[in-house]
């Protein structure tokens, strides 16, 4: 199958911020590929490298078979982008919007209907409304028909669920989804670990780096060591004394438990006695299998 | 060009459907040649003045009567000594007192030389200078009418003002030019240097970026709608001065229009080169209005005259392009004067033009960064 995007030790400094160093990835065409890291991992100027709105210090990429910096008339027409701010213009109605996007990339809301049918459908009962005064998930709908009116080869979606509903986000995804199964090329970046789930490869970044790059359970397996989630009464002194624990390596809260790697050959059975030793009540203890966030903590310590 | 034209009719959704930018457009201009064409003139009408006659002659009554029938003066006290002058102007009241000396009457007939005092307030000088200047008129018209032509006493030196091309000293003819000049550069570069960093500001520029439309067609896009309401927009200033303010227009509209055209050009393309180095709505405007609308009012000889500025402000007046402008306007409107006289101004505003329009397109950038 041919690579849909392919990048070559790509480096961007903005100023004293090396916001991207020597990111290597190739990702497939037909892929639904996930950049995941938090903020100011480089996930944005990475995005903006592979549109063609920023050019590399070094390295090189091509999307599409086309250089994003020699070919980048040609590649423009070619890929659908929707950055990460809200995109749309508030005071134009979501169907002007709609219809200005598709002129100015030279074709009709009519022609490519098929592809947006499934969003735009939700969306057609205010097309008259102001998209400034969409919800959040309204506009984000809107911002993806806006960016595949035109039929593109390679979606480039820049978080596009930071800031939208739960049920929303869920929705967001079933649609990429579906586009993907069309056969579109989907690039999407979220700070959320629990997202990264939803795609068949993803790239873990953080500092301008990527740490690691497999499917999601793959990543999951990178996790190797003995894991347990671990609750008391008082969390706050829980954690405090996990982390003094002989036998522990990292603690972390996660929700209303907490992860615990430990040394190998550890068992429950240790750390529950060393627990009751603490005077600690209400303990529960269960070994668990490691989550993509349990990897990506792992990794980020192991780069320190 | 179709991509073109949808993106020139987005601009005038955004225009239209903003109430601020279409007070902007067209409540602005309308205030302001009011407000300078009415209240803000520098014409005095009705001063209160107090007369000191202490010659009760046919000619003291004559020269009264003229003064207070201009217009400009209204009596508001007679007085019956010097001693009262004073007090008079203490009160604040009169700006100005005229005085007939006792033997006035007999002077003129035996001296052919008669002394009429003025004594103006002069805490506002402007209005004791135009008073005065006033009065002196009238004074020396009616002086002239004493003396049948051809019979003028020998050696008598009488100094002749006349007020060339605005008689009447309105001060609408000052300032029409001036808010022509300020209202279409408020409009024309604020207007698009702010709206393109809107653009810029809520990341809408990044998707039009990576769209086929190339930078100069979403510049050309951007202005155009601008182009043509502020040409609207300097029609009905045109229009208000000729109509509500009497201004005259001696030359020929065509050309007054295409240098109309030929500053809004001008104006815009500063808006664009602001708008290529701001980022966000508030450096634009900062930067619009540091580096445009003050120097306007006070550089260009709209409210203070060149002539009396200091040597670096001279010369620094010569870069505002509102000055030449002013200058075209007035030319033609007042002096009725075509493009033989006024080929310098134009080319300097063509020069100009030309001059920003090309570090705009050596700034204008087809990526971010």
């Amino acid at each position: 199958m041919m690579d849909a995007i392919q990048i070559e030790q790509v480096s961007k400094a903005f100023a004293d911020t090396q916001a991207v160093s020597d990111v290597s990835l190739t990702i497939q065409a037909g892929e639904l590929f996930g950049l995941i890291g938090p903020d100011g991992a480089g996930k944005t100027t990475l995005f903006k490298i592979l549109v063609t709105l920023l050019r590399p210090d070094q390295g090189k990429a091509v999307v599409n078979g086309l250089d994003v910096v020699r070919d980048f008339r040609k590649l423009r027409p070619l890929i659908g982008y929707m950055p990460g701010r809200f995109s749309l213009y508030p005071d134009l109605s979501v169907e002007e919007n709609l219809s200005f996007f598709a002129t100015v990339f030279g074709t009709t809301i009519a022609a490519n209907y098929e592809l947006i049918r499934d969003i735009y459908g939700q969306l057609e009962p205010f097309k008259n409304r102001r998209a400034g005064a969409l919800s959040g998930g309204m506009k984000q709908k809107l911002a993806l028909c806006c960016a595949l009116i035109h039929k593109p080869d390679v979606l480039f979606l820049d978080e596009p669920t930071t800031g939208v509903d739960a049920v929303s986000r869920k929705e967001f995804w079933e649609m990429l989804h579906r586009l993907n199964e069309r056969g579109l090329t989907i690039l999407v970046s979220t700070p959320y670990m629990d997202e990264a789930g939803q795609c068949d490869r993803i790239a873990l970044m953080q500092t301008g780096r990527i740490l690691a790059v497999d499917t999601p359970g793959g990543v999951e397996n990178l996790f190797q060591k003995p894991l347990f989630a671990v609750k008391a009464r008082d969390t706050y002194r829980l954690i405090q004394d996990l982390r003094a624990a002989p036998f522990t390596e990292t603690c972390y809260a996660f929700g209303e438990y907490l992860h615990l790697t430990t040394r190998p050959s550890v068992t429950a059975g240790t750390i529950h006695g060393y627990l009751t030793g603490k005077q600690h009540e209400f303990v529960d203890i269960k070994p668990i299998k490691a989550g993509i966030e349990d990897s990506f903590m792992a990794l980020m310590q192991d780069h320190g | 060009m179709n991509r073109f034209f949808a993106f020139v009719k987005k601009e005038f959704y955004h225009i239209l459907r903003d109430r601020r930018t279409l007070l902007i457009l067209f409540g602005l201009p309308f205030v302001q040649v009011l407000l300078f064409g009415f209240a803000l003139t520098n014409e005095i009408k009705n001063a209160r003045i107090a007369i000191l006659d202490l010659d009760h002659s046919q000619h003291s009554r004559q020269i009264i009567s003229r003064l207070l029938s201009s217009g400009y003066f209204r009596l508001e006290q007679q007085l019956d000594s010097y001693k009262a002058i004073e007090p008079a102007f203490r009160k604040g009241k009169v700006k100005m007192v005229v005085v007939f000396p006792a033997r006035f009457t007999a002077a003129v007939a035996h001296d052919q030389r008669a002394q009429i005092q003025l004594l103006a307030d002069a805490s506002e000088q402007n209005t004791a200078i135009s008073l005065t200047n006033y009065a002196t008129n009238i004074i020396q018209s009616y002086s002239a009418e004493l003396n049948p032509a051809g019979m003028n006493p020998p050696m008598q030196l009488d100094v002749q003002s006349r007020m060339v091309f605005n008689p009447e000293l309105k001060g609408a003819f000052v300032f029409v030019p001036g808010v022509m000049a300020m209202v279409l550069l408020l409009v024309s570069a604020l207007m698009t240097s702010v709206t393109i960093a809107r653009e810029k500001e809520t990341g809408t520029m990044e998707v039009l970026m990576v769209s086929p439309l190339t930078q100069i067609q979403i510049l050309f896009g951007k202005v155009l709608p601008y182009l043509l309401l502020s040409f609207l927009n300097g029609c009905m200033i045109i229009v208000l001065g000729i109509h509500l303010l009497g201004i005259p227009l001696n030359g020929s509209l065509a050309l007054l229009l295409a240098e109309t055209l030929l500053f809004i050009f001008l104006a815009l393309s500063i808006g664009i080169l602001i708008s290529t180095i701001a980022d966000t709505q508030l450096v634009a405007m900062f930067a619009s209005l540091l580096i445009m609308l003050m120097p306007t009012i006070f550089l260009s000889g709209f409210i203070f005259p060149v002539e009396s500025m200091p040597k670096p402000l001279q010369i620094i007046s010569n870069i505002i392009p509102a000055k030449y402008f002013i200058a075209i306007v007035k030319g033609i409107m007042i002096k009725g004067v075509g493009l033989q006289y006024l080929w310098k101004e134009t080319l300097v505003l063509a020069g100009m033009s030309t001059l920003i329009n090309a570090v705009s397109l050596r700034n204008l950038k087809t990526r971010l960064g």
